[in-house]
């Protein structure tokens, strides 16, 4: 038995230790977000974070996530309460089908843990990992934006005075 | 958020009975299924507005509760291109309820009208129409319901925020008219519809109802079901489209942790298991086993434009005007060629079905619900009421990919573990390669300009497979059936007829040309499995007439804006070329720096839909090849727009994707089998590469009919790269895609 901690909960898991966190994170803890795209690391869909770095949860088997801190979409807000990037998606409306989004919110969230205020480059560079087949693209982009404001609004009680 | 509108998959299973007024859905007279064209008007009923000529009955649409709460039942599927909300708003703005109080049953075989396909950008123009009517109907029933309750001619009643007010400030809410059967009548040929200068919902942008569940993690999906008792299932693909399967020895693989049953009929082979990884170790495990004899070769890719266009085609004369032959001053021609092209989902397929008790119910991403039922029906040989076909969304299709075929395997599974529901998903390297491809097109342009820079003649030839081989009824349609002991045979091919058209769809210019003739050339033999993608041959003969036309405008030395506007008359057509002109603010003969190139396209789509003008700047590096997309401005007429941010969001995605496959993609094969089977093998557009910006202007059209936008954009931003790419470089790129090797091949760097 493995315990893995996701999004702040200790989960014991009775899988094989060679399985993939994805199936683990849908099949046995009932979480939604993170999809199966490709099982190839080639789209993001899957994305989420491990100690602050977005990860290929299609690749990345339980075995060498023990004690590590494991985040996905479900730990950033529900839809009554969405986090920052989650209420950036929403007020940017950046989806279309949507199957995509959870990955992208989460590389999102990944890139404003490191960089508060990234520049336009950085940010579609830090993305590149993740497709969007919709082209909802330019959206998600404002939406990245939108939460770096927001996130670095709600840190700086000056510079949200100011505003 | 609006939490009682969101359509989630919990709302979507869940079936309101406690009110007066649910009725299930009343029966629509049997008629054709309508595909990608129009849906047929049954002889002998009178024109009633959108899909209610098929579904004549008010409440196979609209029902309401003894709680005021309103069902509105569409036969049309979200497929994430936010159809949801925008019917949502058709239905509050004509019944005078929130949107809030309104729940949306999407296609269910059981529950829904029967709509056909959610395809053609039909939607709106479809359900729409038929929900605006509806609404505007049952408002008036509910008038005249309260003008019996308060002896008030219904004149001196009107309906506001779900209830009926009279002119003497006596009032009666909706919960308390609703008795019994109220809305169980046919629709009357015209509707009391408002003036679309008092709409408050309809044309104010409204927030998607279905976007907070998909950023949260919501089970929004039919890859998120997890019914009590399911199993997960894979299916083992033949190596190539004519193997067929001659030896297996599942005794090992049954054997492993977690596996239930191996499933084999034939060619067909699948394995079921208690845990989805464990079903995918199985996958692995009997690829490995099984040995297939490997008949059947595909064509030469390298000659693969050659081989298609000498097979035999059944041909279309689809205009004859004046004197095609006529000649000018100046003749041009020019081929034009567009590869196989996949939909590429991101989200593989997926379909839940359960065998239980004599009954098949499947969950279904499918855009018809109908169409699948019949064809599961004729490939499990039983009755069509046997099967209950319910969509829910899965990942984005833009058109028919695998989405019936996941379906077809699921039942074909679950028929064999009867009473455990049988969830199954394609992995990514079936999904690339077995999806019916978008076909590979080949046009030939050819006119004449006279000496004041006009078109005189023109001569237009395109060459296509069917654009739509999708489950209509028989079996053979679906992927597995074609493997199984006891095969099914592929039908033969259909060309869609114009004015939609196919192959041929867009193959007749809007211009003002005196002396035309436009043949379209149907192919029927399939080389590689196709079907329809997003703007079927829209996409190509927009890319292939927007390029001829401006080469023909440099060829009478002509800005391409002023060229395109000397030869057209229709008004809306002429205003969103107008509006891009200004807002891109296109100067004739602009000098633009080194490298750099700006391009202008237009269409109407279908010629009788939505109208899309686009203009664009991009740069190319001449020592790569490759294009860097700058600004990209854009103006749309959807006739009356219903949810203004869902028409950008849809005209924005359009013009992304529209990039991607025009720069970069194309499905590779041998000759043994499709070898781009992934993203790193089929490259699509990231993040790095996409415009500098994307504004799309909305020219509304209040009251006039809606138009349908979700394929308005393809053709023209293909066209529109092309002729940047054209300005940039004076390299005339006529083949897709304008890879960064073929444009420096162009170059000639």
């Amino acid at each position: 038995m493995i315990v893995l901690n996701i999004n702040g909960n200790p989960e014991q898991i009775e899988a094989d230790p060679h399985t993939p966190l994805l199936y683990v994170l849908r099949d046995d803890l009932k979480l939604n977000a993170a999809k199966f795209g490709c099982g190839l690391g080639q789209c993001g869909a899957c994305t989420v974070l491990v100690d602050h770095e977005p990860v290929f949860s299609c690749l990345l088997p339980i075995s060498v996530l023990e004690g590590r801190y494991i985040r996905t979409v479900e730990g950033l807000g529900t839809a009554d309460k969405p986090g920052p990037v989650q209420r950036a998606f929403i007020d940017e409306q950046a989806a279309q089908c949507g199957y995509c989004i959870a990955g992208m919110v989460m590389r999102a969230q990944g890139l404003l843990e490191h960089n508060a205020a990234p520049t336009e480059a950085q940010i579609r560079d830090y993305m590149a990992p993740n497709l969007c087949r919709c082209g909802t693209q330019m959206r998600i982009l404002r939406a990245v934006r939108r939460a770096a404001k927001a996130m670095t609004a709600s840190l700086d009680p000056i510079h949200e005075a100011s505003k | 958020m609006n939490a009682p509108a969101q359509v989630s998959l919990t709302r979507r299973l869940f079936l309101a009975t406690g009110g007066a007024v649910v009725v299930s859905f009343a029966v629509a007279p049997s008629g054709a299924v309508a595909q990608e064209g129009a849906m047929p008007a049954a002889p002998g009923t009178p024109p009633l507005p959108g899909s209610l000529k098929t579904s004549p009955m008010l409440d196979s649409w609209i029902a309401m509760d003894g709680q005021g709460r309103v069902t509105v039942f569409t036969g049309k599927a979200e497929l994430g291109q936010g159809i949801s909300t925008a019917l949502i708003q058709c239905a509050a703005e004509e019944l005078d309820v929130n949107v809030d109080a309104i729940t949306l049953v999407t296609a269910d075989t059981e529950r829904t009208p029967n709509e056909g396909y959610t395809a053609g950008s039909h939607s709106m123009q479809d359900s729409g129409t038929a929900i605006l009517n509806a609404a505007a109907q049952v408002r008036g029933i509910l008038i005249e319901l309260a003008a019996t309750r308060l002896n008030l001619p219904a004149n001196q009643l009107h309906a506001k925020s779900s209830a009926v007010l009279a002119d003497d400030g006596r009032s009666v809410s909706y919960k308390d008219l609703v008795t019994g059967q109220d809305f169980h009548r046919p629709a009357g040929p015209t509707s009391p519809l408002k003036d679309p200068r008092t709409f408050t919902v309809i044309g104010k942008s409204m927030p998607r109802v279905d976007i907070p569940g998909k950023v949260t993690g919501a089970p929004m999906y039919v890859q998120d079901m997890r019914p009590d008792g399911m199993l997960h299932a894979r299916v083992v693909r033949p190596p190539n489209y004519g193997a067929k399967l001659t030896q297996l020895d599942t005794g090992a693989i049954e054997k492993m942790p977690g596996v239930v049953k191996v499933v084999r009929d034939g060619s067909f082979l699948a394995v079921a298991a208690q845990g989805e990884f464990q079903a995918i170790q199985a996958l692995h495990a009997l690829s490995a086993d099984a040995q297939w004899d490997q008949t059947g070769t595909l064509p030469d890719p390298a000659t693969i434009y050659d081989y298609v266009r000498a097979l035999p085609s059944n041909d279309t004369t689809i205009l004859n005007q004046g004197a095609p032959g006529q000649q000018g001053v100046r003749a041009l021609r020019a081929t034009y060629h567009r590869p196989y092209q996949s939909h590429g989902s991101i989200g593989p397929s997926c379909a839940v079905a359960l065998y239980d008790g004599g009954k098949m119910t499947v969950w279904t991403h499918t855009q018809g619900v109908y169409p699948l039922r019949d064809t599961l029906a004729d490939m499990l040989h039983v009755p069509k009421e046997q099967v209950h076909c319910i969509q829910v969304e899965g990942s984005g299709c833009y058109g028919h990919n695998a989405a019936d075929d996941v379906a077809a395997d699921a039942a074909l599974i679950a028929r064999a573990i009867p009473g455990r529901p049988i969830r199954v998903q394609w992995m990514r390297e079936d999904e690339h390669g077995w999806e019916p491809f978008a076909p590979l097109m080949i046009s030939q342009a050819a006119a004449s300009l006279d000496d004041s820079g006009k078109i005189v003649s023109w001569q237009y030839d395109v060459w296509s497979n069917t654009h739509n081989m999708r489950p209509a009824g028989p079996a053979g349609n679906l992927l597995a059936a074609r493997y199984l002991a006891q095969p099914f045979p592929e039908p033969a091919p259909q060309p869609i007829p114009q004015p939609e058209g196919g192959g041929d769809r867009n193959g007749i210019p809007l211009y003002r040309v005196p002396n035309a003739r436009v043949v379209s050339h149907f192919i029927p033999a399939m080389p590689l499995r196709v079907s329809a993608m997003r703007g079927l041959g829209a996409y190509h003969n927009v890319f292939s007439i927007e390029s001829f036309i401006d080469e023909l405008a440099d060829a009478a030395k002509a800005d391409p804006v002023e060229f395109r506007l000397r030869h057209l008359d229709d008004p809306r057509a002429r205003d969103v070329i107008m509006k891009v002109r200004d807002e891109f603010g296109w100067e004739t003969n602009a000098k633009l720096p080194r490298g750099r190139g700006r391009g202008f396209a237009f269409a109407r789509y279908k010629n009788l839909a939505a109208y899309c003008a686009i203009a664009l700047e991009l740069d190319v590096e001449r020592e790569t090849g490759n294009v860097t997309l700058g600004r990209v401005v854009t103006a749309v007429d959807s006739g009356q727009a219903v949810n203004p941010d869902g028409i950008r969001n849809q005209i924005e995605g359009a013009i992304v994707q529209s990039a991607s496959w025009s720069l970069y993609e194309e499905v590779t094969f041998d000759r043994n089998g499709i070898t781009s089977r992934d993203w790193s093998s089929y490259p699509i557009l990231r993040f790095p590469a996409m415009p500098a910006s994307v504004d799309v202007h909305i020219i509304d059209r209040p009251g006039e009919r809606f138009l349908g936008t979700g394929e308005a954009g393809q053709g023209p931003m293909a066209a529109a790269i092309a002729n940047a790419v054209f300005s940039a470089t004076g390299a005339r790129i006529r083949d897709l895609p304008l890879s960064a090797r073929r444009i420096k091949t162009a170059i000639g760097v």
